[in-house]
């Protein structure tokens, strides 16, 4: 019927949105290893007059102390970045451990571990993340990207879990294991290469969410401290002078949400080329 | 107890925040003794957790004012900003998500589901300050900010106030709620019983109000029971864009001036609060969804 008409057409647009979704982290990824070896203007130093509105001089205007706005705009890339790759990181080391320790632990170990997962994970993670950057020294790219991390863990270790459990349940699993195969062995020979696709997905999905949470920390001042231009900071700083230069509380937010779409794209085209049975469905 | 242990292990002795740079030995031993922070760990907890038990959340350290009666007075700001919002996300998401499940071949279907794509790539604050920019600059039809002093004692500019927050986070809430309309109207409208129904000889749309309404609305309830609670921690950021004096703002300043009191208090009602919403969500799913009720309270 017209569903499987309609199935080919489908299917090619859900592959340019891949294909969209990839340049865009790509496009972030170069400017973010661009900034490391050439930068338009100084940082640090004023380029040109106050608030001056954009021109070709200065792609994003300039800010309320002259410094160029497109290059702090490029050095926060590299900072959403490095805060979600981190976090994405710790998330997965601790969540994926725990949930296939949980999942291997006798009934009461993992029932306790599976509680403990849900408590954290009704902590909303900015909650969480306001805890732990009020409980380090001082505000810090460190500490936003532990925060994000542990929050991240939760959930990735409530999802490791499940997914674990669904293959140790498998008969293939019960003959491994009367043959002979160690839990260790099977959990690398088994486990992980069949829950892996679906981790991957969620793990884009947190790095996603993790670039706009440290936007919030940094707009509430919690984040990473001014030498590092974090997106969320350059809004709140343009937000006192929205009266006169709108442009500067606009462009760190395109720059934010071109980067957060391009990543939620992938994540969705990963999912199609992981999972076959959701080719051609939303 | 997982409050306690965060707070404890924020550095610097809460009695700085009494004293300026330069206070004598002697000050800060009394100050120390004042807060109650010279005593052990273990006094401190047990005194934490019995006067949480008495609901009595201490006074702040820095203004000296009895913590639950701030939070009350806060409360009264970030309660209706919450429940606003919430009502807007709700009127806004549930006929755009139906429209966007059953038309989703039509124009209007794709352009509601790239607006929600949108919605949920936005952080909620940059939403606030785009809007600021829109509404209370150029068209000058709402504050950009603040609240006005006496509260609400004066009704119209108390409203007029909240008109943007709300705005703000219905507008995100809204757009990952579509999304959780859309899926769950995509699997009523690809059901067997759907079909059985029309087979029988029900139209569409009595079909759909009869059996679809009932099965799709109980995945949403406990969406939407986390969608309240992250409504009201939006309410968190969002009352800093507008300068709300609100639950948020009195946990960041607690958290700046290390009011170990106030910051505790903030989270507790905050978790207790969200607790009490997933607690009432299950409630409501088992009350529309007799095939929840067999099963034990607490086993998902």
């Amino acid at each position: 019927m017209s569903a499987i008409a309609a199935a080919p057409v489908r299917r090619s647009r859900r592959s340019w949105l891949f294909a969209i979704g990839l340049i865009l982290v790509g496009i972030n990824v170069a400017v973010a290893l661009l900034t490391l070896v050439w930068l338009p203007y100084d940082p640090s130093s004023t380029a040109g007059g106050r608030l001056e509105a954009p021109s070709l001089l200065h792609w994003a205007g300039t800010d309320r102390l002259g410094r160029d706005l497109f290059t702090q705009i490029m050095i926060g890339s590299r900072i959403a970045l490095m805060v979600g790759a981190g976090a994405v990181a710790i998330g997965a080391a601790i969540g994926v451990t725990l949930g296939v320790l949980s999942a291997f632990a006798t009934r009461l170990l993992d029932d306790a571990f599976a509680a403990a997962f849900d408590i954290l994970i009704a902590f909303p993670t900015l909650l969480l993340a306001m805890l732990v950057v009020a409980a380090s020294d001082t505000a810090s790219l460190g500490s936003a990207i532990l925060a994000l991390g542990i929050a991240i863990s939760a959930i990735v270790a409530r999802l490791t879990r499940i997914l674990a459990k669904r293959v140790i349940g498998m008969d293939y699993i019960t003959a491994a294991r009367t043959s002979g195969t160690s839990w260790p062995q099977i959990v690398i020979k088994h486990v992980l290469p069949n829950i892996w696709p679906t981790l991957l997905v969620n793990f884009a999905l947190q790095f996603g969410l993790a670039v706009i949470a440290e936007a919030s920390l940094s707009y509430l001042g919690l984040g990473a401290p001014p030498p590092n231009a974090s997106w969320g900071r350059l809004l709140q700083e343009a937000q006192g002078t929205v009266y006169t230069a709108p442009f500067g509380a606009i462009a760190p937010g395109l720059a934010l949400l071109i980067l957060v779409i391009g990543i939620n794209l992938s994540a969705d085209g990963l999912r199609d080329i992981g999972d076959p049975t959701r080719r051609g469905s939303r | 107890m997982v409050l306690f242990a965060l707070l404890r292990l924020l550095p610097g002795d809460p009695a700085n925040a009494l004293l300026g740079v330069g206070a004598t030995a002697q000050q800060i031993a009394s100050a120390k003794a004042q807060v109650g922070s010279d005593l052990p760990l273990t006094e401190q907890f047990v005194r934490f957790v019995s006067s949480l038990a008495r609901f009595d959340l201490g006074t702040s350290f820095v203004s000296q004012a009895p913590v639950g009666a701030e939070i009350l007075d806060r409360l009264t700001v970030t309660i209706p900003i919450t429940l606003l919002s919430f009502a807007l996300a709700i009127i806004l998401a549930v006929p755009l998500g139906i429209v966007a499940a059953v038309k989703a071949d039509r124009w209007y279907g794709a352009v509601i589901s790239v607006v929600s794509q949108l919605g949920i790539a936005i952080p909620v604050f940059w939403v606030g300050i785009l809007l600021v920019t829109a509404f209370a600059i150029n068209i000058r039809l709402f504050p950009s900010g603040g609240f006005p002093r006496h509260g609400w004692a004066d009704p119209l500019n108390a409203l007029r106030s909240l008109a943007l927050p709300v705005l703000t986070i219905g507008i995100v809430m809204a757009s990952s709620l579509l999304r959780y309309v859309r899926s769950a109207t995509q699997d009523v409208l690809g059901s067997d019983y759907l079909r059985t129904a029309r087979a029988l000889g029900s139209g569409y749309t009595e079909a759909l109000l009869r059996h679809g309404v009932r099965n799709g609305v109980v995945p949403i309830i406990s969406i939407l029971g986390i969608e309240l609670a992250s409504t009201f921690l939006g309410a968190v950021v969002v009352e800093k864009v507008f300068a709300l004096p609100g639950l948020g703002s009195m946990l960041l300043l607690g958290i700046s001036q290390r009011d170990y009191p106030n910051v505790q208090g903030v989270l507790f009602v905050s978790t207790l609060l969200v607790l009490l919403i997933g607690f009432v969500a299950d409630l409501v799913q088992r009350l529309v969804d007799p095939r929840l009720r067999d099963r034990a309270v607490g086993s998902p």
